[in-house]
């Protein structure tokens, strides 16, 4: 395999975004990335998308983006894993790369969520349809029957999931991209309107357009692009059961452990190798349990990490320095590709208020539905 | 939902069969193919009792379309005696007394009515022994 490099980045604020198409959004964002690296032609593009067809009744992506970027005849493949799309694109573009395929590679990763559809169901596609969308269950709820189970099990409280939610928004309050730039409370985020209990409003990534985009090329190549690209080190893939259900234990996400795993032992790292994560908050909770998988805290400890600073900027490993999917907002096939824009600016000291000193590896962990996909990747300054 | 999508999940939501794996006990429910703790696909049928114990809940507020006319209501993971694990709708419960460990009957009841066709659509609530 050759090593690949990511050589330059382009994304669109994340927001409701009404002006904006998801075919102007994919625009956009790619461009940017291409212009940024002086590239005027690729040799393939992966799409990270999860549900046009729902959110804007478009399937077919894939010819129809790259001939919007005026690239019509081009490879181009969209890749779905439904809020882990994007994460899984990365990949496919990374392994494109990697087996000598191709050189010069775009992934990119684009959601419009907010023409009108009804979210909710859309999102509910992502759970099994026969097992638990049939009897009412919604996203939410299920992220809230995980957060329970972690209560109970844990002792972890509701302070701590609102924890979660206080440094993201910190955090974001800082990016100007993000879709909420203020700081809200630990007292708001306790006394929003319940969703699904013990989740409330505040404890949710909210809806969101937007679109997220990289150029990806053989590290040999790389000073082509750039005079500072990351090395991508590793990258890992794992699934788990659909419904939530059927895992033994509803509060340990095996899915985001089986591929940090096999990311980690690809990059020849253990956690305590990672300088800055952003990790997939999709609601409170799953930043807890995501860490915890990760093994970046002990199991059961996730609950303490954002309350006593650990995880936040200036702490021992900040998660979501970007403000996570809560503040920066989650546009779904577009957060996975956001999440690599954050480490790609921290590893070249570019992300301004936002810099974690000296990071030097950086890890992303993006996933699907209830947990059943994850994907993670490790990079590195070259 | 098209009736024949609904129609094919009669005999487990209604009667809640499911099946115990040859080749490593595991529970199987709804029944597949293919055991997925051991990749076996010798199977013997077994039904469910209509039992169980809360293992996960939550209480929904912002419900999808079709359930807002009952929101807020509780949803649970109910484990059966047989180690089967079902997502299942709360019913004729105080919505704070679903907690993990909390015993419940499977009762035959209404889920949902299908939004074009009008079905009525059937299957398993919990309800909290008393
Ligand atoms: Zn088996």
């Amino acid at each position: 395999m050759r090593e690949v490099a990511v050589v330059s980045a382009g994304m669109t604020p994340f927001g409701e975004l009404w002006r904006h198409s998801l075919r102007d959004l994919f625009v956009e964002a790619s461009l940017e990335a291409l212009r940024n690296a002086r590239a005027d032609s690729v040799d393939a593009v992966y799409v990270g998308n999860m549900s046009g067809g729902q959110f804007v009744g478009q399937e077919h992506l894939a010819p129809l983006l790259v001939d919007q970027l005026g690239f019509r005849g081009v490879a181009a493949t969209r890749v779905e894993s439904a809020c882990a799309s994007g994460g899984a694109a990365l990949r496919a573009a990374f392994l494109d790369v990697a087996s000598g395929m191709s050189d010069v590679v775009l992934a990119a990763g684009v959601e419009k969520m907010n023409d009108g559809a009804d979210v909710t169901g859309v999102l509910a596609s992502a759970a099994d349809q026969e097992a638990e969308v049939y009897h009412g269950v919604t996203f939410p709820g299920l992220y809230a029957m995980i957060a329970r189970a972690h209560m109970e099990q844990h002792g972890t409280t509701l302070e701590d999931l609102a924890a979660v939610s206080v440094k993201n928004h910190r955090h974001g309050a800082l990016n100007p991209k993000a879709q909420f730039r203020q700081e809200v409370t630990l007292e708001q985020v306790m006394n929003s309107s319940l969703v699904a209990d013990p989740l409330r409003l505040l404890h949710c990534s909210p809806v969101s357009d937007g679109a997220a985009a990289v150029l990806l090329c053989p590290l040999s190549r790389a000073k082509e692009f750039t005079d500072r690209p990351v090395r991508i080190r590793a990258s890992g893939l794992a699934t788990s059961s659909m419904a939530l259900a059927e895992r033994r234990d509803p509060a340990f996400l095996d899915a985001v452990r089986l591929s940090a795993s096999r990311a980690y032992k690809m990059a020849g790292l253990s956690p305590s190798g990672i300088d800055v994560a952003e990790v997939h908050d999709c609601f409170s909770i799953a930043e807890i349990c995501v860490i915890e998988a990760l093994c970046f805290v002990e199991p059961g400890r996730g609950g303490q990490a954002a309350r006593t600073g650990e995880t936040a900027l200036g702490g021992r490993l900040p998660v979501n320095p970007s403000g996570g999917l809560k503040s920066k907002g989650h546009p779904v096939g577009a957060t996975g590709i956001a999440q690599v824009i954050e480490i790609f600016d921290q590893l070249r000291g570019a992300a301004g208020e936002r810099q974690v000193a000296d990071a030097a590896i950086g890890l992303t962990q993006n996933m699907g539905g209830s947990g059943a996909s994850s994907v993670v990747h490790i990079f590195e300054r070259v | 939902m098209p009736s024949p999508r609904y129609w094919r999940e009669i005999p487990a939501r209604y009667r809640l069969e499911a099946a115990r794996c040859g080749g490593c006990g595991a529970i199987l429910y709804p029944v597949r193919r293919i055991c997925p703790a051991c990749r076996g696909e010798t199977f013997s049928p077994v039904k469910l009792s209509r039992r169980g114990k809360v293992i996960t809940s939550t209480v929904i507020h912002a419900a999808p379309t079709e359930f807002q006319m009952e929101a807020p209501y509780a949803m649970a993971v109910v484990e059966t005696p047989e180690g089967a694990r079902l997502m299942v709708q709360v019913a004729d419960c105080d919505l704070e007394e679903v907690v993990p460990g909390t015993e419940v009957t499977l009762e035959f009841r209404r889920i949902r009515k299908e939004g074009k066709g009008g079905i009525l659509c059937y299957g398993h609530k919990a309800v909290p022994v008393r």
